[in-house]
């Protein structure tokens, strides 16, 4: 059922653009046609997949290791009350900064390369992870902390047998939250300044005016981006299963 | 297990800018079911706290002593109305929680023997959500008795059960906690009087004791001197209450 509507979906869709192609009657290079663009694709199948690698890999990093040190982050604020009063409101404040207008800058420290888009990506995804681990972490059941301490449960104890497991769910919500952030880091860093990935792609295209291209381009994001969120929905509903105990 | 000693709270608590007791002396039979009943708000799961050694939300002047001079932490058992069950966990991995949260290996051998006494070795390897609410207060219980905690303080553990389901669990707690130190909380007179070696009614005057009918507990519900004890202590709470 859910393939079906899937199907139909994109069917609509493609209907929709090519009616769009007939109704405007815009030149190619304004609007090309879904059987262009598919052309297109085909054609430079080499150098879409060549750069659709770099930028999964660092999406797929940047979630990995932003995703670590929320985590991390998280339990930091759990364990230390000073950690809580110092590290918090900076954390809140930071995120007043909108993270692209940082874009430029990372450029400059970390170069051209992967690793100022791996950096844009943990730094857009750090702090969604952070707060809902967190949440998860602080929203233990009251009782069940209670319990833990009359049984004798250390500190580090309680977070790991208690508090981590119940704050799964939680750090599902924040997967999926940085599942879709992610992406969008990574291509505006890759249009800031870049030699390889999708955003790259898409601006070098446009400039050689080859638009059917850059749609090409447009569309292989799209579908990576909507494979991540699969692939992340389902790690979040097994987080979620397991903490219900299945 | 240790012998079990009696217990005395001793003290005045301070919550919110006022008392929510003042003097008072609750004194807690060693090796027997002391009921403590008292309208909402009183102070009775406070009192508990302050027993287990856990945050009150007050400040607490007073004391609270075992008869055999030692400390009460690493002592107490607590069961409380909600099973308290970690999700995650099958029914195996509940009873023997208090060995993963001291980070020692479990006694699985008594894990296994504990959920047989409870009545639940066919769900052994169930989780929670597969389990109606008396079998997860019947984990609750091996969880408890897994302890080994001379002292036992349950708090409305029963209420939020069936009639009948109800009356299965007071005998079988009744049954497993025997020769501890049990203080029982609960807002059922039926409960306390079936159940109490002594019961003290907590209102905001203080606290008071209520005489219990001869017999041993469990008593029998069917007993004309249980059922007049039962009818006169729920006058007396709804006298109270006015
Ligand atoms: N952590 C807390 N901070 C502030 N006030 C609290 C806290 N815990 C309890 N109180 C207040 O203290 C009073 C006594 O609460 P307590 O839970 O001991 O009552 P209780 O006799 O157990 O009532 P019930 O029968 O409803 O369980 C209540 O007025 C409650 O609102
Ligand atoms: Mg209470």
């Amino acid at each position: 059922m859910r393939r079906l509507d899937l199907l139909l979906a994109l069917g609509v869709g493609l209907a929709i653009w090519q009616a769009l192609v007939w109704i405007t009657g815009a030149p190619h290079y304004i609007l090309p046609s879904p059987w262009r663009v598919a052309q297109a694709a085909w054609s430079s199948r080499e150098i879409i997949a060549e750069n659709a690698w770099v930028t999964a890999l660092e999406v797929a990093l940047g979630l990995v290791l932003g995703t670590v040190l929320g985590l991390v982050t998280a339990v930091q604020l759990m364990m230390s009350k000073t950690a809580e009063r110092v590290m918090l409101p900076i954390l809140v404040f930071t995120q007043a900064v909108p993270v692209f207008a940082l874009a430029p800058i990372l450029t400059l420290w970390f170069g051209y390369g992967i690793a100022s888009k791996i950096v844009m990506a943990i730094l857009i995804i750090y702090f969604p992870v952070t707060a809902a681990v967190f949440d998860g972490l602080r929203a233990t059941p009251a009782g069940v902390v209670d319990l833990g301490r009359v049984m004798g449960a250390g500190k580090w104890r309680e977070l790991w047998v208690l508090r981590l497991p119940h704050a799964l769910p939680s750090m599902g919500t924040g997967l999926r939250l940085a599942a879709v952030y992610a992406p969008i880091g990574a291509v505006i860093g890759e249009w800031v300044g870049a030699s390889k990935g999708l955003g790259y792609l898409m601006l070098l295209a446009n400039g050689r005016a080859k638009i059917d291209l850059m749609f090409a381009a447009l569309i292989t994001l799209a579908v990576l981006t909507v494979l991540l969120h699969w692939a992340v929905g389902i790690f979040a509903r097994r987080l979620e299963a397991f903490a219900r105990g299945g | 297990m240790t012998a079990p000693p009696a217990i005395e709270v001793r003290g005045t608590l301070r919550m919110d800018g006022r008392d929510l007791f003042r003097d008072l002396d609750l004194r807690i039979a060693p090796g027997e079911w002391t009921c403590l009943l008292g309208p909402s708000g009183v102070g009775k799961s406070t009192i508990l706290r302050l027993i287990l050694g856990l945050e009150t939300g007050g400040t607490f002047d007073g004391s609270v002593t075992a008869s055999d001079g030692q400390a009460l932490e690493g002592r107490c058992g607590y069961m409380a109305q909600e099973d308290l069950l970690l999700p995650w966990r099958d029914v195996r991995g509940n009873v023997g929680l208090g060995a993963s949260l001291r980070g020692v290996p479990v006694d699985a051998a008594k894990v296994d023997a504990l959920i047989a006494r409870v009545g639940l070795s066919e769900h052994a390897d169930k989780t929670p959500r597969a389990l109606s609410g008396g079998m997860r207060q019947r984990v609750a219980l091996a969880r408890t008795l897994m302890e080994d905690r001379p002292v036992v303080l349950l708090d409305e553990p029963f209420s939020a059960l069936d009639a009948r389901t109800r009356a299965d669990m007071q005998e079988l707690a009744a049954d497993v906690l025997k020769g501890r130190t049990v203080l029982l909380v609960t807002h059922d007179p039926a409960e306390a009087i079936r159940l109490g070696h002594h019961v003290h009614v907590l209102t905001q005057a203080g606290l008071s004791g209520w005489p219990v009918p001869e017999a041993d507990p469990v008593r029998d519900v069917q007993a004309a001197e249980t059922q007049r004890a039962q009818a006169d202590l729920l006058a007396h709470l709804r006298a109270i209450a006015t």
